[in-house]
């Protein structure tokens, strides 16, 4: 077990964006968090990358209690992000992007270490080799949201956060986007990724959890998931409170 | 190769350019000499401002406050140490400070940042003067006086620190932090960047600078109180002069320092009525063409340049 979230609860106000969740993940697996909007599932990432603190429960990640603490501190840890709305540094060259993960990712090597070797290494990983020397605010979503990707691998994490990066692509760009998904699985990296795009959670994920107001409604095999009762309702509506049912 | 040759002939020129600030006293007047001191002044303000405040775009104004801290400490302590240690205490003088208010204050973004460091110089200067007052019974107080050239070693001495350290920080894994924190902080603090801190230690180091050359500074003056030394016009000159040189290298607000305060020498001993005015203009008219300043105007030299070649073929 990678990771494992116990009784996890942050309030915002008097609105509780995550109320109690309980789950963990598998080394080496693909888990899908899905969920209607305001579910809690970037609050739950916010949470285990440590953009924001719990209220109460535990973040046990390789044994370790991981809550609370700072950012920059969990990725050198081993667990990466990527952003819903991308966070990229407009201004910098694609290249600059990756070595600046893997400079900062674990921080032992300078600026004129094996980290060039690496970088065009993740570069040709994630298939933006072409665009090495191309500043990051000229590239097109698809290739943005690539790019996070990259830099996130850069760090060299274990456990990877995914947070929509299928969003706003279109078919190809998303075929795309699962095929790299299945080749960073199979480097033994563990992904977590919050998705809206179902045929890519009935495809790639081998479980799946569903948030709604802030609480685990269900969890299982993408199968199972699409049957489960309470899962419909949440997403489609009470089919008993229709009033051609009466 | 091309690159290479353009490298070592920029060494060479940087080479030769110290050598003649070097031996500048063996063959000018006196004059010549302190004014190539308060060119070195603004120059040094301008390169440290630039470390911290280029690559992150936290526009700070509070090079007044660490400057005034450096002349404090040299009016404090030139009587009893040598001049270098002065000039070091100085320097740690202003660390410290920048230090503390980095750590307090460098959440703040923007526009809030900046009145931040604004309000601590009259903060510092008031202080200062209240406790003048109150407490000493003085206003002002004397400094022992230098001769202007051993001044102008000492701030020379300065530059060439301040300029090794730019480089170094530009070119290490820290320039390139400090870029992505001004890009997006939020993602810097993802790819394990420790933002606070990275933050904090260089807005110190750039501090260090100003409190050094403030504590060289004093000497020239040798009678300093508040409001000479917290001037709040040394907040807004390094800014200025880095717009003016631009900041995508270390030689540009070298180049835009120099300018800038050689024009305001010219302006002011030949034209002392109309200083401000013909001041004021040439800085409207730089930042209606030259939006990037005079790299801006170099790149684009440099790329009709090669338009033109590219023609010709």
């Amino acid at each position: 077990m990678i990771l494992d979230i116990q009784g996890l609860k942050k309030c915002f106000g008097g609105l509780a964006a995550t109320a109690n969740v309980n789950f963990n993940v598998q080394q080496g697996e693909i888990v899908g968090l899905i969920g209607p909007n305001g579910a809690g599932k970037t609050t739950l990432f916010n949470l285990i990358s440590g953009s924001i603190a719990p209220d109460s429960g535990a973040i046990i990640f390789k044994g370790r209690d991981i809550a609370g603490q700072k950012p920059f501190r969990i990725c050198r840890a081993g667990i990466a992000r990527t952003f819903q709305s991308v966070k990229i540094f407009s201004g910098m060259s694609v290249f600059n992007h990756i070595l600046i993960g893997y400079l900062f990712g674990d921080h032992k090597d300078g600026i004129s270490g094996r980290g060039r070797e690496q970088a065009a290494g993740i570069l040709e990983f994630v298939g933006l080799s072409e665009m090495s020397e191309r500043r990051a605010g000229d590239l097109t979503l698809a290739s943005q949201k690539r790019l996070e990707v990259a830099r996130a691998l850069a760090t060299r994490p274990e456990l990877l956060l995914l947070d929509e990066v299928m969003a706003g692509l279109n078919p190809t760009e998303i075929s795309e986007v699962m095929e790299l998904v299945r080749k960073i699985k199979e480097k033994g990296i563990t992904i977590i990724m919050i998705e809206h795009v179902m045929k890519a959670i009935m495809e790639i994920c081998n479980r799946v959890v569903v948030l709604h107001h802030g609480e685990k409604l269900a969890e299982g095999k993408p199968e199972e998931i699409t049957q489960n009762k309470s899962v419909i309702e949440v997403y489609l509506g009470d089919l008993t409170c229709l009033p051609s049912e009466k | 190769m091309k690159y290479k040759i353009k490298k070592y002939s920029l060494y060479a020129a940087l080479i030769v350019g110290i050598l003649l600030l070097v031996s500048l006293p063996s063959y000018t007047s006196s004059y010549r000499v302190i004014f190539f001191t308060n060119i070195l002044m603004y120059v040094i303000l301008t390169l440290s401002w630039v470390i911290f405040s280029g690559p992150t775009g936290y526009i700070s104004l509070a090079t007044a406050a660490f400057f005034g801290v450096g002349v404090y400490t040299s009016a404090l302590f030139s009587v009893t140490l040598c001049l270098p240690l002065v000039i070091f205490i100085g320097g740690i003088a202003s660390f410290c400070l920048a230090f503390i208010v980095g750590s307090l204050t460098l959440r703040l973004r923007g526009m809030y940042f900046t009145m931040f460091t604004f309000a601590l110089v009259q903060l510092i200067s008031n202080f200062a003067n209240w406790y003048e007052v109150n407490i000493t019974g003085t206003v002002g107080r004397h400094v022992i006086s230098l001769d202007s050239i051993i001044i102008y070693y000492a701030i020379l001495v300065v530059f060439c620190l301040v300029l090794l350290v730019s480089y170094y920080i530009r070119h290490s894994k820290y320039g390139l932090a400090l870029q992505s924190i001004g890009e997006s902080e939020e993602a810097a603090a993802h790819s394990g960047i420790n933002v606070t801190l990275v933050k904090v230690i260089t807005f110190a180091t750039s501090a260090f600078f100003m409190g050094a050359v403030g504590a060289v500074m004093a000497m020239r003056w040798t009678y300093v109180d508040p409001p000479i030394a917290f001037d709040i016009r040394l907040s807004f000159m390094p800014l200025l002069m880095a717009i003016f040189g631009g900041m995508g290298n270390v030689l540009s607000p070298v180049m835009g320092a120099t300018i800038f305060a050689y024009l305001e020498e010219i302006l002011t001993t030949k034209f002392p009525y109309y200083y401000m005015l013909l001041f004021g203009g040439a800085m409207l008219l730089v930042i209606v063409f030259m939006p990037r300043g005079i790299e801006g105007v170099f790149r684009k030299l440099q790329k009709n340049n090669r338009r033109e070649s590219v023609e010709k073929i």
